[in-house]
């Protein structure tokens, strides 16, 4: 038995009660409060409350720094799965995915084009293409980059957010750290300036390799930048890291970086400095 | 995938793993000791401190002057512990650096005899810039001024490994491994279970005749037969033997000529599809 009971049927209510809201508002890592997305959007994905910096995509780390009307370059190289790899998965369903997912052959973008009045050669990586693992295509892109920026006298900013070396390729994946590391020791010997950004992640065998080298190595706030992967340094010490450990304020603080310069403030921050290391015009 | 447990390479890759880490097996401190004379050790980075994980100094081979970076792992396990188990710190590579560009001044080749299982991973490590020092010793050993020679005589562990093995030749001992990560980081990241560190070994392809194959060395140094540690000395007389040969042949080289090939060759490894 019922305590209240319908006496008509079919009471008819006028529409729709509810408003879709998914996807309208996120909820920030930082400060853990809901924000509206579309704020954060047009602050570069950063929050508006506490200046968290959220991951971007490659084309869109792109067009906050340079001006409109860049080319792209050196999109064409795709991995040849050199070990034919698998483990649960096959490495080629994994590249596939991620192509599809990015619209990107690897995880790698090559631009040529304006930073403020300086010509620039700008290499950015994409976390979302299999956490932005560095394999033969990756290693070849960035030396690519190297190459063009020393044919045409210009400077040369590379943008990391990469878990490191890919695994999948193996021991070719290791030997592009080496490959990096010897055009970056001829593009030194040029007198023209290089400027590395490590964003949220850059750890592994990026950190141990081009992004580490720039005349300037400079943080995003809050990025997680290191050589060995937290969990590996804990499982092998056997003890809690402290607070703040392997961000970039800790590297500022350990005098590993130049700077910590918020996202907002990256482009003028990489015009000053190019202006101080490129001769003055005019 | 074919299962690693039943192909017809099972456990090949693994076996080979496990006598790259025999606990008899010759390192290359024993190497060092073996094939050079007049050993003198060098100490410090000059900036922090002095790592026991790697031994710097030079050293006569068959009447030539040298530079010799050799990994120290201990044999007791207080030795281990004391060392690291040959995983160098930052200073490690900061000295070795030292050590080449001492080479670099006065002329003299470079030999490093590597068998680490990586960097050392560790707060300090991180606080004091492993991947800074790392990255630092790979610049600079593509660009320095005389013959070097790296050789790989057990583990090769990942840029812990490379940072010592820029070199105009890249040798590995026949039984050695040389990898981007050790197969339990790999079957653990991979397999979600370090247990499967068999199929994650096949899968890496770590052996020298797949590094061969997959064009990052430059040649493979025989042992005897059974594997190093069944004859340690002899082990050393074959290293000594291709050691010779490969000296001998950088040494003709014009300095110029050496840097262009060293180049090259790091510049070039590596396929991919264009277009």
């Amino acid at each position: 038995m019922t305590w209240f009971k319908r006496q008509q049927s079919g009471i008819a209510t006028d529409g729709e009660k509810t408003v879709r809201t998914e996807g309208l508002w996120i909820k920030c890592p930082g400060c853990e409060q809901t924000v509206w997305k579309a704020d954060v959007e047009a602050n570069l994905q950063v929050c508006t409350r506490c200046g968290y910096h959220f991951r971007i995509s490659a084309r869109e780390r792109i067009d906050s720094l340079l001006e409109p009307g860049y080319a792209c370059v050196d999109g064409d190289l795709r991995s040849t799965d050199p070990l034919d790899f698998a483990d649960l998965k096959t490495y080629r369903a994994r590249l596939a995915t991620a192509q599809v997912s990015t619209g990107l052959n690897d995880a790698i973008v090559n631009v040529h084009g304006h930073l403020g009045p300086h010509p620039v050669v700008l290499s950015v990586m994409e976390y979302a293409f299999i956490g932005g693992s560095m394999g033969a295509v990756v290693g070849e892109t960035i030396a690519r980059a190297i190459d063009r920026a020393l044919a045409q006298r210009c400077a040369l900013i590379i943008v990391s957010a990469s878990g490191g070396a890919r695994m999948m390729e193996g021991i070719v994946s290791l030997m592009q750290l080496a490959k990096i590391s010897a055009a970056l020791a001829r593009f030194d010997e040029t007198g023209l300036p290089y400027l590395s950004v490590l964003t949220d992640p850059t750890t592994g065998g990026v950190t141990a390799s081009f992004a580490m080298l720039g005349d300037l190595n400079i943080g995003e706030p809050g990025a997680l930048i290191g050589f060995a992967g937290p969990r590996v340094i804990e499982q092998t010490i056997r003890q809690k890291l402290p607070e703040g450990f392997q961000r970039s304020e800790f590297l500022l603080s350990h005098g590993m970086l130049d700077a910590v310069v918020p996202r907002r403030e990256l482009k003028p921050f990489l015009e000053r400095s190019l202006d101080f290391m490129l001769p003055t015009a005019g | 995938m074919p299962d690693a447990q039943t192909s017809p390479l099972a456990g090949d890759r693994w076996a080979k793993t496990e006598l790259a880490r025999h606990p008899q097996r010759p390192d290359p401190i024993f190497l060092l000791e073996q094939l050079f004379t007049d050993y003198v050790e060098i100490h410090g980075d000059r900036a922090f401190s002095d790592d026991p994980a790697l031994r710097c100094g030079f050293a006569r081979f068959r009447g030539e002057e040298l530079m010799v970076i050799a990994n120290v792992k201990g044999r007791t396990t207080k030795e281990k512990v004391a060392h690291r188990f040959g995983m160098p710190e930052p200073e490690g590579y900061r000295k070795a650096l030292r050590a080449m560009k001492l080479a670099e001044k006065f002329r003299r080749p470079v030999l490093t005899l590597i068998d680490l299982m990586g960097a050392n991973p560790g707060l300090g490590a991180e606080e004091r810039g492993q991947a800074e020092a790392i990255a630092r010793n790979l610049r600079e050993m593509s660009r320095l001024r005389v013959p070097t020679i790296a050789v790989i005589t057990g583990e090769g562990g990942s840029g812990g490994a490379l940072a010592l093995a820029v070199a105009d030749r890249v040798l590995m001992l026949e039984n050695a491994v040389y990898s981007v990560i050790s197969p339990e980081g790999c079957a653990s990241i991979m397999w979600r279970d370090a247990a499967k560190r068999a199929q994650a070994a096949e899968a890496m392809r770590t052996t020298a005749a797949d590094v061969q194959a997959l064009g990052c060395i430059d040649g493979i140094v025989p042992e005897p037969p059974g594997g190093a540690h069944t004859a340690p000395e002899q082990a050393a007389q074959l290293l000594g033997k291709e050691l010779a040969h490969h000296f001998a042949a950088l040494g003709k080289l014009p300095l110029e000529r050496l840097l262009a090939q060293r180049y090259e060759k790091f510049r070039n490894i590596a396929q991919f599809y264009a277009g």
